[in-house]
């Protein structure tokens, strides 16, 4: 069981894998962190911000758009994750993982 | 307010202040059980319990009867582990998109932040946001390697390396302490909800809940659970949907017309569209916003479902249709608050003689459906409201009969060495005890406080299972002593924390000041265990140290590639 492992881990498309994805998946969380904590942030020190309408005369505050849109942004960046994902990691995992079946000894 | 809500009171005065005038009174105990990450239901009055509707028991009667017939056909496709735990593993990535909304929009999330929308507005919005932020996080660093990793429990992944006996048993203490919490804010939520809107007597519904559960979990396992999750979502997303398209119908689909009305009619007036005092100081907000942000992501019940699907690619399309349909029904919820207060607050046959709204402060939405779809409406709602409880105690039941049955017994005690029959025999007594214990710590504490339970939970599983299963994931340095050592103490600490605290050390306790100044643990809970385990696994030098550093190598690739991973078939 633990050949294969060995094999895949010390294989070059291993390290563009795990490089890749995790540059992908550590900026995507970066991102949901900063944007969140610096909504929460604005709640907790500036709360009047929010409360400015979007135009002069209007009902609706700045709150209102910016809080729909922290739960759209985080919709839309788990699609992109999930398109990125199957487009690009998938691919390069069954090739990794073929590679590494066929040829198990390469360095 | 009876119970649960006068106690509270005392601890945010200003909070209390903003809400003066007549239909709004009754909100001020939801608000301040919301203070808590998911909203507990806040008693209703007993007094203002109206009798069940034909609709609303002809509606729920068919839901049961539904429910019955899957669990009757899913009792029939049960018949290993793998099936009890994890339906076969061959839930498709949209119906577990689904089941796992399902799991997250519980009638607490549905009544609660409605109710918290009409009664403060801009606020609740706070909440459903904290609510959704934790699942990319989940999507983007757990999900796919959680289910390359494990088998039926979050302790398989943390176990793959580490030694089974400490993690399974910490994991397991994380565990039922999560799912017992959580189990009695539900039962007792349950109890006076079902109350209000059928009737019935408290323990009678407590009990009528509880035989339910147990008898899903018993005969369907996983398979039964996640269709009636499945079934209450599609419900629910359905039923919101046409009481949040009713409201934009009456306000000519402008949201300007809906802000303006809702802030004329509201005796905050301009106050509902921005902060207000929720959230005040920083240290409480970031805490909130981690144990909002990482609970989710250290729930049982919830990281139980990864398995359910054929493999991480699945895995990974289940958080996206998740996400997709939570943020899609908070966005319901908030119109369905400020729809609420335009048709709910105005209409004095909605508000009892002292001028709250009848039934107790959450029943804004409950009245909203009545108030634009009339009372079969109303009885649709009412009925969906008791299904979504159903499905929610459901799920974590299971987790926790899971907890006991695989990690407990047949990994700790018999050391992997049961077969499927046994396995699956010792989890359905887990899963019958479990069902008693809820019933009866949900009559027991009837009369109690119990806003705090779920806002505990949610810190016991940022500051114990989700650092244990980040660490084992990342952290090649981490080793058994480190992850049982730190997880305990983030365990102690979280607990500690909040008996010392504001809420229970000064709400329930009733001592003057409280010990610990934050509301929320989180912060300082999570720090805790992070740096214990950091510290325990430096100094940590042994040979099983260095052995199952060496592991982690063969983890890692199985974790990116899922390369051996458990398949839907089994191996």
């Amino acid at each position: 069981m633990h050949e294969p492992h060995r094999a895949i881990h010390r294989h070059p498309l291993f390290k563009e894998l795990e490089i890749r994805r995790g540059r992908h998946s550590w900026l995507l969380t970066g991102l949901v962190l900063v944007a969140y904590f610096a909504f929460i942030l604005t709640v907790a020190f500036a709360p009047h911000w929010l409360a400015i309408p979007i135009r002069e005369g209007s009902s609706i505050s700045w709150g209102i758009p910016i809080g729909l849109l922290l739960i759209v942004l985080s919709f839309v960046l788990t699609g992109v994750y999930v398109h990125r994902s199957n487009v690009v990691f998938d691919p390069l995992t069954r090739r990794l993982l073929e590679v590494a079946r066929d040829d198990p000894d390469r360095e | 307010m009876t119970r649960t809500g006068n106690r509270t009171d005392g601890s945010s005065p200003h909070v209390a202040d903003r809400l003066r005038g007549p239909g709004w009174r009754c909100a001020v105990p939801l608000l301040l059980c919301a203070l808590n990450p998911e909203l507990v239901l806040a008693a209703p009055q007993a007094a203002t319990a109206q009798p069940a509707t034909t609709t609303a028991l002809a509606m729920f009667a068919a839901f049961v009867a539904a429910t019955l017939v899957i669990t009757y056909w899913a009792a029939r496709r049960t018949r290993t582990t793998r099936d009890f735990y994890a339906a076969g593993g061959r839930i498709t990535g949209l119906q577990n998109g689904l089941a796992i909304a399902g799991d997250y929009m519980s009638a607490a999330s549905f009544l609660g932040i409605s109710g918290l929308v009409f009664a403060t507005g801009f606020d609740g919005l706070l909440y459903s946001i904290g609510f959704l932020v934790g699942w990319p996080i989940i999507l983007f660093l757990l999900a796919e390697r959680l289910r390359n990793l494990g088998k039926y429990t979050f302790a398989d992944a943390v176990s793959y390396r580490l030694q089974a006996l400490p993690i399974r048993s910490l994991a397991a203490s994380g565990t039922l302490a999560v799912v017992l919490l959580y189990l009695i804010a539900q039962m007792v939520g349950a109890g006076q909800l079902i109350q209000v809107l059928f009737g019935l007597p408290y323990a009678t519904a407590v009990m009528l809940v509880g035989v339910l559960m147990v008898m899903y979990v018993i005969f369907g396992g996983m398979l039964a659970t996640t269709w009636v999750q499945i079934i209450k979502a599609v419900l629910l997303l359905t039923g919101a949907t046409f009481m949040a398209l009713a409201v934009m119908a009456k306000v000519g689909f402008s949201l300007e017309s809906l802000f303006s009305q809702a802030i004329a009619a509201h005796p905050e007036g301009n106050a509902i569209m921005a902060p207000g005092g929720l959230v005040s100081d920083p240290v409480s907000a970031i805490s909130l916003g981690l144990a909002l942000m990482f609970g989710t992501a250290g729930l049982p019940h919830i990281l139980m479902r990864f398995f359910t699907v054929k493999d991480a690619r699945e895995a990974r399309r289940s958080v996206f249709f998740a996400t997709g349909f939570i943020g899609y029904f908070y966005i319901l919820t908030f119109v369905i608050g400020f729809g609420a207060i335009l048709l709910v607050g105005t209409n004095p046959a909605f508000l009892d003689a002292q001028g709250g709204l009848r039934g107790g402060s959450n029943m804004a939405a409950v009245h909203l459906a009545k108030a634009v779809g009339g009372d079969v409406f109303l009885g649709f709602i009412s009925a969906v409201a008791f299904a979504t409880i159903l499905a929610v105690v459901s799920g974590l039941t299971l987790a926790g009969a899971s907890a006991l049955s695989h990690d407990l017994y047949a990994s700790v005690f018999r050391h992997g060495r049961t077969s499927d029959v046994e396995e699956i025999l010792v989890s359905r007594v887990a899963t019958l005890a479990l069902g008693v214990l809820a019933i009866l710590l949900g009559i027991v504490f009837e009369k109690q406080n119990v806003a705090y339970m779920v806002g505990l939970a949610f810190a016991i599983a940022a500051s114990v299972n989700f650092p244990v299963l980040l660490l084992a994931m990342y952290w090649r340095g981490l080793t058994t002593r480190g992850a049982t050592v730190g997880g305990f103490a983030g365990l102690a600490a979280a607990v500690l924390c909040m008996l010392l605290g504001p809420t229970i050390w000064v709400e329930v306790l009733g001592n003057e000041r409280a010990i610990f100044p934050y509301k929320h643990p989180a912060l300082f809970s999570m720090l805790v265990s992070f740096a214990v385990t950091w510290l325990f696994s430096r100094v940590d030098r042994g040979a099983q140290a260095r052995a199952e550093a060496a592991l982690f190598d063969a983890q890692y690739v199985r974790a990116q590639t899922g390369l051996g991973a458990e398949t839907a078939r089994g191996h």
